[in-house]
């Protein structure tokens, strides 16, 4: 845990896992989705998933905040998924209390049709906190943390859906914070962003990194290149390949993989 | 190609398509004026009747005691004499009548002076008529009892004529309490079973058929529902004919209405406002009253009280559960205990409409009443469609998405 200024991909190793998956099966009913999955995730560290479209990325990033509960016919067919040491799919876990420590944003921003205020406030409203003066504190924290601050400070009792679509991904973001997560997780969170929204989220994510630990979903593979320490490749419910993201791009192992990368299938 | 008209990319071609499309619109176009047309003469006619008996050429130009006073019967006193004669030229009339047509069709002649005789008779009569209604007086029970002496039997001939005088004030106040109690019985119940469907209940053969229950049940005849109340309510639970039996009722009645309506606007709130609360830490139910109700609740609105309102118009369901013909008290005079007011009958619009028009004899006299009773329940079922609209309007603005 040495604190060197030597870039983050010399002393990755030595990062604590945060997120470890064992064995980890996965169904929708009878058909699997995911497949005998192992990989640990490293506290602080940005992981980008990538792999072609229903490889099963979404599916087992839902995973980590059980948002795959809301599907009936999910399943979990084996193996376990531990956060902190705790196998979240054990019986006497609050799902709230994890969803709490592991935030989301989704690839469609969905901030809800209440004011800027509203929005950010909302997880902690629903925690029981009503002090003015607390709430106010955590806007403007989250607001900051998600450089959207100065862009909204003057219209916070405006509707959230008159920002535009960057804007709106960027409050999600700081909506997320506001619970103080310490995982978060996106689902191709920029897939629906023109490129300077992309850059400044993209920016946004290399902030956080300071802070959380993020797990990426994205088609997009500069972006992955650009913001992730480690990349892990799927296809077809598999984890082909999971290394740090410069050994993924520069020297890939797997013939799969490459062909992805090169742009070849996908 | 040569003199007819300048021809381009663009030039209309005429087709069989393209006719067969102009009758079809012009089709729709006719069904629906006759529609408005149809609905448009209703209303104008009870509008029309209706307004004799709730305005006035006086000063507040609204007839006070027609939409205040009790229903009680009508004391006429018409001129002797030409009540008389009337009745005489009636009689005439029809004895001509019945000669003419006793004759066989050769007697042409015969035929045609008994018609020129019959429209004389009737020309005279609606002369007379008119003198009539310019003769006679008219007492209300009320009014009558007040009288310090009633006309002179020798220059009046006197009828009276049951429900036809007063005013529909407690069919009024009974409408309008029976119509806010079921609302929030059936809203309340309603978005409940809606919430558990549309949110808790697993998709499955089980939830189809429910579903497909629920929607029947709105097909069921409302006397159906009218009787199931009297089972139920009236004897079962022992409340006797009373609003509150009524209430249930009408809510029962309404409930398969509110709950597709509110299951359909639930439904339609985007998954992700859903999704977006619980990975943010929020219980089921919390994510439900936070973010899905609210946006839901404008459609709930519209619809529910526009069901409620069309169930309170049916005169079946409260017949045996809830109306009286006649009741000289408001429901909230000669109370002995608070909870006897849930369980008195009340007078209702539509069954004193039913009534007056179906159970009496029919005259001149009812007919003001019909009218009038039919033209204020117009106004009060538009005035709960227009609440919500006006609600749903002010919950919109508060949250668009
Ligand atoms: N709710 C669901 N019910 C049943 N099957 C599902 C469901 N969601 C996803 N699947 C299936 O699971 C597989 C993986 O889907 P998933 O959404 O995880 O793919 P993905 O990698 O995120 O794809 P994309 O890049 O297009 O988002 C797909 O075959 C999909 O059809
Ligand atoms: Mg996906």
């Amino acid at each position: 845990m040495s604190e060197t200024s030597t870039p983050t991909t010399r002393n990755e190793s030595e990062k604590p896992t945060i997120i470890e998956i064992r064995n980890f099966d996965f169904a929708y009913g009878d058909s699997q989705a995911l497949f005998d999955i192992n990989m640990d995730i490293k506290e602080k560290e940005v992981t980008a998933f990538i792999g072609p479209s229903g490889c099963g990325k979404s599916t087992f990033l839902r995973c980590f905040n059980r948002m795959n509960d809301l599907i009936d016919i999910a399943k979990i067919k084996g193996g376990e998924i531990k956060i902190s040491d705790v196998n979240i799919y054990d019986k006497d876990v609050d799902v709230i209390e994890l969803r709490k420590h592991v935030g989301m944003v989704f690839q469609k921003s969905n901030p809800f049709p209440k004011s800027i205020y509203d929005n950010i406030a909302y997880g902690l409203r629903i925690q029981g906190v009503k002090k003015k003066s607390a709430l106010d504190e955590v806007v403007e924290e989250c607001l900051r943390g998600a450089a959207l601050w100065d862009e909204v400070k003057d219209r916070l009792n405006e509707s959230a859906l008159g920002m535009s679509g960057g804007q709106q991904q960027r409050l999600c973001i700081a909506r997320a914070l506001a619970v103080k997560p310490k995982i978060l997780l996106m689902d191709e969170p920029c897939s629906a962003l023109d490129p300077i929204a992309t850059a400044k989220v993209e920016e946004l994510i290399h902030q956080l990194k300071k802070e959380y630990t993020i797990v990426i979903v994205t088609h997009n593979m500069q972006q992955a290149a650009r913001v992730s320490d480690k990349t892990a490749f799927f296809y077809i419910g598999k984890l082909i390949e999971f290394s740090k993201t410069d050994d993924i791009f520069m020297n890939p192992k797997d013939p799969q993989t490459e062909a992805y990368i090169s742009g070849r299938f996908g | 190609m040569s003199a007819k008209k300048a021809t381009h990319a663009f030039s209309k071609r005429p087709s069989r398509q393209k006719s067969f499309e102009t009758f079809i619109a012009g089709f729709y176009r006719v069904a629906t004026y006759l529609v408005i047309i149809a609905a448009g003469y209703i209303f104008i006619n009870i509008a029309w009747n209706g307004s004799k008996a709730v305005f006035t050429t006086k000063a507040p130009f609204i007839n006070i005691a027609f939409l205040t006073q009790k229903p009680q019967t009508l004391h006429v006193y018409e001129p002797k004499e030409i009540y008389n004669e009337l009745k005489s030229i009636n009689a005439q009339i029809v004895s001509t009548k019945a000669k003419s047509k006793a004759l066989g069709s050769g007697e042409k002649e015969q035929i045609a002076m008994f018609k020129a005789d019959v429209e004389a008779l009737e020309e005279r009569y609606e002369m007379l008529d008119e003198e009539r209604k310019e003769g006679r007086l008219m007492y209300s029970d009320s009014e009558y009892r007040k009288l310090d002496e009633s006309p002179s039997e020798e220059l009046y001939a006197y009828n009276n004529y049951a429900y036809s005088g007063g005013g529909i004030g407690p069919a009024i106040v009974g409408t309008c309490l029976l119509v806010a109690g079921s609302i929030a019985i059936a809203l309340t119940l309603g978005v409940l079973c809606a919430v558990y469907l549309s949110e808790y209940s697993r998709p499955g053969r089980m939830l189809q058929a429910i579903r497909l229950s629920i929607m029947n049940l709105s097909g069921v005849p409302s006397i159906v529902f009218g009787l199931f109340g009297f089972g139920m309510f009236v004897l079962f639970f022992g409340w006797g004919v009373s609003m509150i039996a009524g209430w249930f009722t009408l809510a029962i009645m309404a409930l398969p209405v509110i709950i597709t309506a509110s299951e359909e606007s639930m439904r339609a709130i985007p998954k992700g406002f859903r999704e977006g609360s619980l990975a943010l830490g929020a219980s089921k139910w919390t994510s439900i009253r936070t973010n899905v109700l609210p946006y839901a609740l404008p459609g709930i609105l519209t619809s529910s009280i526009m069901g409620i309102a069309r169930v309170a118009g049916e005169t079946a369901p409260i017949m045996f559960t809830a109306a009286f013909a006649l009741r000289d008290q408001l429901p909230w005079e000669g109370l002995k205990e608070p909870t006897d007011f849930f369980f008195q009958g009340v007078m209702a619009l539509p069954y004193h409409i039913y009534v007056v028009s179906a159970k009496i004899p029919q005259n001149e006299y009812t007919r003001n009443m019909q009218y009038g009773a039919a033209f204020v329940f117009l106004f009060i079922v538009g005035f709960f469609a227009l609440s919500s609209i006006v609600l749903r309007v002010k919950i919109r603005k508060k949250y668009k998405w």
